[in-house]
């Protein structure tokens, strides 16, 4: 057994935390305050290879496995939790489907910009009533020769808006249902029939934008149906396997970010006399804190070793994206309380980080869905 | 055109904290980084080797985990590392370490640039890069934040206190660099995963760079340091209050006290 990361993930993990300590942390604030979507963050992040971090040479990555992109995660994550969503959005989610399912035509022809951050991706599964029940999806897809006609629409896209490549997913034949009905397709932005909706007002994330996506008689090329036709949900559920793991990184470095605030201010703040740090209560606070998350940081890092290694993790993955989302929740509400009136102040940034935590628990499986995952896992052992 | 980089690998002393007990660093889990101002002589090594063609040289002496900042410049885009590192070259002063740095930059077969930080951030003595220029017996311009190449010379800008000089030099010559020169790029991810693959980095030892014993590390260090303490405090300044008139007159009154008027 070996806890160490290797040197090249070590300064991978140096190289995006100083990236984002001095460009990422400049914006933070501002892009929540003003929902501003940092399209010049996005760039100098796609210059320096951080959206292909998990993907081979071959397919333009960085090469640095699911370990180098959690790593990445967690460090964008400690400072900026809208920033992490777009990247997770894009590398962990909407390219990752194709790097997972893709024909080698399509790994060339869409894998390779996504992952050297020419292009951004984006994956729609959910629907006005298709949210934690997946399989309840109404877009429709029906054949016509070489092509499929795309009617329906999807909400709460992240990156929806400015996505180049978005993956899909819609229904063949509502007799089969959600094994054997579904498809996922690769969609181009600008393919006639293909418009962006509305865009959302959020509570936290507000820098990272949520769109809906409308596709009224959208043409796809057979040659976009992604993974086997029927296999949609397959596809999708593999692919929100591996999401779960980025997003656990995500959060312990929102986590860290909390720890570290409340500790500083716990020192810094005196009360009665004395640092606040000195009271019992507090310490109670920050010993639960900071053991919640060394267990989360962890298993995160085992659950992406085991993807890296080859092995099965869908059972880690979703226990992951339940613990450590529930745990950046626990850590923000404790850091706010730690910092008193002052935290609930706009002028500190630890009312962002309350916000911005939340949607952990929500987006890419509720924490009532990783736990129907984890017991359906778990029953099946026994 | 060659271009070589002599770096230092440093304790991060912003991060470094002091003992409020003893008041000495604490060195215990303090990171090592590239000198920040070798990281500007690094970039600008890189820049003009975008705009000219080229190689980029790193050297470095030192222990064998200074190999991490070799391997992080190979990330930055340097072509090739050189880390001299051998037992004998531990206790160098600043010219056993011009000497040794000189000496392997010849048996590289010499070069048209060299590129230096200002000085390092825990030795603070910016001596390295001109007595590597007097080894070498090429021409240095210290202090440099610009530097524009024509025909095999150089026009740089040398900082001073109160504005600049421009000066020009003939090629080979060595430029000592300030951090206002440029801002050091960050190393491409990819890059990053590939630093560490075989054939990026040499390891020379005190008998590949061919020199004697008593030229090099401690051997070869004139400097003898006497000792080392930290300065004593400086007691809390006085603050005068009232009119100015009164403040004038019980100034006065001290400096008298004093003797000192």
């Amino acid at each position: 057994m070996d806890f160490h990361f290797t040197k090249e993930h070590q300064l991978l993990r140096k190289m995006v935390r100083e990236f984002a300590n001095d460009v990422l942390a400049r914006t933070a604030a501002e892009i929540d305050e003003t929902g501003r979507w940092p399209a010049e963050n996005v760039k100098l992040m796609a210059d320096l290879g951080l959206f292909g971090l998990p993907f081979p040479h071959e397919y333009g990555g960085a090469g640095a496995g699911e370990m180098g992109y959690a790593i990445a995660l967690e460090e964008i994550g400690r400072v900026c939790t809208s920033t992490g969503t777009i990247v997770g959005a894009h590398t962990g989610i909407g390219a990752m489907a194709i790097y997972l399912c893709g024909t080698e035509d399509q790994k060339r022809k869409y894998l390779l910009p996504l992952a050297r951050g020419e292009k951004l991706a984006a994956f729609a599964l959910t629907e006005p009533n298709a949210g934690s029940d997946a399989a309840a999806i109404q877009t429709m897809a029906v054949r016509d020769g070489d092509e499929f006609v795309l009617n329906g629409t999807k909400i709460w896209i992240t990156n929806g808006d400015v996505a180049d490549v978005v993956t899909v997913m819609a229904v063949t034949d509502r007799g089969l249902g959600a094994r054997g009905g579904v498809t996922a397709f690769i969609v181009e932005k600008g393919t006639p029939g293909f418009e962006v909706g509305s865009l959302e007002h959020k509570l936290g994330i507000r820098g990272s934008s949520t769109a809906e996506l409308v596709f009224n008689d959208c043409r796809i090329p057979k040659d976009n149906v992604l993974g086997d036709f029927g296999a949609g949900f397959i596809v999708a559920m593999k692919t929100l396997d591996v999401g779960r793991i980025g997003l656990g990184a995500g959060c312990i470095g929102g986590a860290q970010a909390c720890l570290d605030a409340a500790c500083r201010f716990a020192k810094a703040r005196r009360q009665f006399g004395k640092p606040i740090a000195d009271n019992q209560a507090i310490q109670w606070m920050i010993a639960d804190m900071a053991t919640e998350l060394e267990i989360a940081r962890w298993f995160v890092y085992r659950t992406a070793w085991m993807m890296d290694t080859g092995q099965k993790f869908t059972r880690e993955a979703a226990m992951v994206k339940l613990y450590c989302s529930e745990m950046a929740s626990r850590a923000a509400n404790k850091c706010l309380q730690i910092h008193g009136g002052m935290g609930y102040m706009k002028s500190f940034p630890v009312e962002r980080m309350y916000r911005d935590a939340r949607i952990a628990e929500i987006y890419e499986g509720t924490s009532e869905v990783q736990r129907m995952v984890i017991a359906g896992q778990v029953l099946r052992q026994y | 055109m060659r271009i070589v980089v002599p770096l230092k690998q440093v304790p991060d002393t912003n991060n470094v904290r002091i003992d409020p007990k003893r008041g000495t660093l604490i060195r215990e889990g303090v990171p090592s980084i590239i000198n920040p101002e070798d990281k500007n002589a690094l970039e600008l090594a890189l820049s003009v080797k975008a705009a000219r063609g080229g190689e980029v040289i790193v050297i470095s002496m030192g222990p064998p985990q200074a190999e991490e900042a070799l391997r992080e410049a190979v990330a930055m885009g340097a072509d090739k590392a050189i880390l001299l590192t051998d037992r004998a070259f531990a206790g160098a002063d600043t010219l056993a370490t011009a000497t040794t740095l000189g000496t392997a930059i010849r048996k590289l077969g010499g070069c048209q640039l060299i590129l230096c930080g200002r000085q390092a951030i825990d030795g603070d003595t910016a001596q390295v890069g001109p007595q590597l220029a007097e080894n070498l017996g090429v021409p240095q311009v210290t202090y440099v934040r610009r530097l524009d190449l024509e025909d095999g010379v150089a026009t740089v800008e040398r900082e001073l206190e109160d504005g600049h000089e421009v000066i020009q030099v003939k090629l080979p010559a060595l430029f000592t660099v300030t951090k206002e020169a440029n801002k050091p790029r960050y190393p491409h991810a990819r890059a990053i995963m590939s630093c560490y693959g075989p054939g990026k980095l040499e390891c020379w030892s005190l008998a590949d760079v061919g020199l004697s014993e008593e030229t090099v590390g401690l051997n070869g260090s004139p400097t003898k340091v006497k000792r080392t303490f930290s300065p004593q405090p400086k007691g809390q300044g006085e603050m005068l209050s009232g009119t100015k008139q009164e403040v004038v007159k019980a100034l006065c009154r001290r400096l008298r006290g004093r003797s000192l008027l």
